[in-house]
């Protein structure tokens, strides 16, 4: 999981200063460096404050980790400030409750995503099982999928967990919007569904049963009639992911 | 028979009633929109007709009267396209379209006219008597792009929402160009000498004429949405109000020598969410429908009317000239474009491909306002020579360019096709990849300069919205709007009908009939009859993803597609 520093401007307008801290976002692993405590956040239980960090200095807290990286990789940081704070800023503008959380409802309220065929889908892959709120790190853990590959990156060292973007967690993230029951399987049911949601109303059953049964036979090879994960990434392997999965989050 | 007192209006309404009845003849045969396009249907209604009055009354037909068109054709398809402009891919885009609009325009306008002036030195055209300052100014009128055009003909072909949105962004754009150098050449050809102060105040003018129209657009739109907060209680006469402040804002604009283009999209693009939240649901549709109608109309009208005034004894025929207008204004876009694109190419992370760049310069459609223009030059010995050139190019334009620019895009698609067709599974998946891609765009809010949008937004919240909005609770956009009132109608009728019922499959049927089809069904699935019956299928019924059709349409409203509704309609039923 990779690390996302951010530091979050005093004074976000609008939020009144609830958000002076900085974060310490790995994925999914509470950082064992990052203090508890600092003296100068006004509100350390603010959105999304995973753990807070002081150093000292007025104008600005960087977590203990940061310093670890050279300045060389710096440059190359995954989600840069202003991306994250551009986030940051979407993220307190769905918030109409401001209360830190989004809820369901929130996306909802997105106009374009009440005709995307897989809205619901999408709303829910960001919210984590059995849960109704998301927080700002879970937004971001979720976004941080779709982020581009870099070409510096793809050479890194392969010690180190697989970063949220690589080829096969966005395969994967799409297998899960697929796979409801979560058996990491893609069965037939669960492909008529998805198939029923993208396509017209002009299609009848038969004709949908069939278009699903000739892609799980496409696609599968130990005969179990369902997509395991990795028919699927066989499927998809001439298929340019990465572009088709990436947002550039600056213009 | 009273004829002279009603011949006027009578007149009138029978040019209109000619207008909407072609438009229904060519709708009747329905291969014909997809080879030539509805605007040179409609010109050649026209020249037929402007061929029978002159026939009729041996003297020239009437010429469209520029004050007819600029005041009372052109503001409603403005009106149009301001208010329904897709704000999004807008102001995404808008300093591509800006660079576009201006720098592209004056581009061509200087390029246009020294190139012109050059064919005129040359002794064998006897066309020494046109000075440079008239070669000039016929540039500045046959430069600029013309959004009527524009539209008819991209209607036809389906390009992406970006490129929609750069060309007709532009062509709405390019109007405070064009005024301030034709206006300023105009001057210049009545003054006996020009110093360079002129050339400066004349730079100076364009700021204001672009941000006055601005403001002036602004101002009225602000107006319009604070009036509608009062109309609770007379519901009938909102739809007016929107009309009313569009079209004054366009008339001082005139008025003030601004330009009245910029301050009528200014205008309905800053009232519009104010009003929109405003006014009852009723007038919403009233002003919508209205609008589109009043748009329609005009825009059948003024091809018309290109054609009727194109017979006659207007012209002077030099063809040499002719001839190298219509071969400059191609490479000077040409080139224009080139050249831009690369500079727009450098700053951006989205680049706009080659593609993409022949669609825009090969797009650049001339109409009705260089018509227009034309005929308001004032009298002087060769002024027929440009009305005969102008013809010549508009004509070019929407027939040739416009014919051709269809089967063009589809040749240089076909180009880059893949080798093997995609299989079922893949398209499939990439369609589910297109959508959640599109999906997660539009939660994170995709948007460029969305700092200037950030504090846009913070001052509206902060303030416009409680001067100007009469209920000051979540402002819903028109696609909630129009999910609430399909969910109280369409779901019960076409459930009634018992159309959805029937297609939408229950998951509990499905399971008991599995058994016994998988068998059949996976010997059929191998048949390669039943493959080509599959892609024939997805290749018809698949949704599209928002971004591959065009941003904005004359003849639909946003949001009202067929697969808007569906999807709704099952997403309600699926809750």
């Amino acid at each position: 999981m990779q690390l996302l520093v951010v530091e979050v401007l005093r004074g976000w307008p609008g939020r009144s200063g609830a958000s002076c801290g900085s974060w310490c976002l790995l994925g999914g692993v509470e950082s064992k460096r990052c203090h508890p405590a600092s003296r100068n956040v006004r509100d350390p239980s603010g959105p999304g404050c995973a753990g807070v960090v002081g150093d000292n200095s007025p104008g600005s807290h960087y977590c203990g980790f940061r310093r670890q990286r050279s300045a060389v990789q710096r440059q190359r940081d995954l989600i840069s400030h202003s991306q994250i704070t551009r986030l940051y800023s979407r993220f307190t503008s769905l918030d109409k409750g401001e209360n830190g959380t989004l809820s369901r409802e929130d996306f909802q309220r997105i106009p374009e995503l009440a005709i995307n065929p897989l809205g619901d889908r999408i709303i829910n892959a960001f919210f984590p099982e059995g849960e109704d709120q998301v927080n700002f790190r879970g937004f971001m853990r979720t976004l941080a999928h779709f982020r581009p590959i870099e070409d510096n990156e793809k050479s890194k060292d392969q010690n180190g967990p697989e970063p949220l973007n690589s080829r096969s967690n966005k395969l994967h993230f799409a297998f899960r919007l697929y796979d409801l029951d979560k058996d990491d399987k893609i069965s037939r049911d669960e492909l008529l569904q998805v198939l029923r949601m993208m396509v017209g109303v002009n299609i009848s059953d038969e004709q949908l049963g069939s278009i699903a049964d000739r892609t799980i036979q496409e696609a599968d090879q130990d005969g179990d009639s369902a997509i395991s994960f990795a028919e699927f990434v066989k499927v998809l392997e001439k298929v340019d992911v990465e572009q088709k999965m990436s947002i550039r989050f600056l213009h | 028979l009273d004829y002279q007192h009603v011949q006027v209006p009578f007149e009138i309404t029978l040019w209109i009633m000619l207008a909407s009845l072609a438009k229904i003849g060519f709708h009747l045969y329905n291969k014909l929109p997809s080879v030539v396009p509805e605007s040179c249907l409609l010109i050649f209604v026209g020249l037929i007709m402007g061929g029978i009055i002159y026939g009729l009354n041996d003297r020239s037909p009437p010429v469209m009267d520029t004050d007819i068109f600029f005041l009372y054709l052109l503001p409603p398809i403005v009106l149009d396209a301001g208010y329904f402009m897709p704000s999004r891919p807008f102001f995404e885009n808008i300093g591509t379209i800006l660079l576009y609009a201006v720098v592209g325009t004056i581009w061509n306008v200087f390029g246009i006219g020294f190139s012109l002036y050059g064919i005129c030195q040359v002794k064998a055209f006897r066309l020494q008597d046109v000075s440079l300052l008239h070669n000039l100014l016929f540039g500045s009128l046959i430069a600029a792009v013309d959004p009527v055009a524009v539209l008819a003909v991209f209607e036809e072909i389906h390009v992406n929402e970006k490129l929609h949105i750069l060309v007709f962004g532009e062509s709405l754009l390019n109007d405070a160009v064009t005024v301030v150098l034709y206006k300023l050449f105009r001057s210049f050809c009545e003054m006996p000498t020009i110093k360079s102060v002129d050339v400066f105040a004349g730079v100076g003018k364009f700021f204001v004429v672009g941000l006055g129209g601005v403001l002036v657009g602004l101002t009225f739109g602000m107006t319009a949405a604070f009036t509608t907060r009062f109309t609770k209680d007379i519901r009938v006469i909102e739809p007016l109000f929107v009309f009313l402040y569009s079209y004054l804002s366009y008339l001082t604009a005139e008025m003030f020598h601004l330009s009245g283009i910029v301050a009528i999209i200014a205008c309905a693009m800053g009232m519009k969410r104010y009003v929109e939240a405003n006014i009852s649901l009723k007038s919403h549709t009233t002003v919508k429908y209205f609008m589109k109608m009043w748009s329609s109309v005009s825009d059948t009208l003024i091809f018309i009317f290109l054609g009727v005034s194109t017979i006659g004894e207007n012209h002077e025929w030099n063809w040499p000239y002719i001839c190298f207008t219509v071969i400059f204004c191609l490479v000077w876009r040409a080139l224009g474009v080139l050249v831009l694109t690369f500079f727009v190419n450098r700053f951006h992370v989205n680049t706009i491909t080659s593609k993409d760049q022949f669609i825009i310069a090969y797009g650049g459609l001339r109409g009705a306002i260089c018509f227009s223009l034309v005929f308001l030059l004032p009298d002087f010995r060769r002024k027929k020579l440009f009305i005969a050139a102008t013809t010549v190019v508009i004509l070019f334009t929407v027939f040739v360019q416009g014919m051709t620019i269809r089967p063009l895009v589809d040749l240089l698609a076909v180009k880059r096709k893949r080798e093997s067709a995609p299989t079922v599974g893949e398209q499939i998946h990439i369609r589910f990849l297109d959508h959640l891609l599109a999906g997660i765009e539009d939660i994170s809010g995709h948007w460029g300069q969305y700092y200037w949008k950030d504090k846009l937004e913070y001052f509206n919240s902060k303030y416009l919205q409680k001067l100007l909005l009469r209920e000051y609770d979540q402002p819903k956009s028109s696609i909630v709007l129009l999910y609430e009132k399909l969910e109280r109608k369409h779901a019960i009728e076409l459930a009634e009908a018992g159309q959805l019922g029937h297609t939408l499959s229950h998951p509990s049927l499905l399971n008991n009939d599995r058994t016994v089809v998988t068998e059949k069904k996976l010997e059929d699935a191998l048949d390669p009859d039943v493959l080509e019956n599959i892609q024939e299928i997805l290749a018809r019924n698949l949704y599209r993803i928002r971004r591959t059709g065009p941003a904005y349409s004359r003849h639909t409203l946003p949001g009202e597609t067929e697969p808007a509704k569906e999807i709704l309609i099952l997403r309600h039923k699926s809750l």
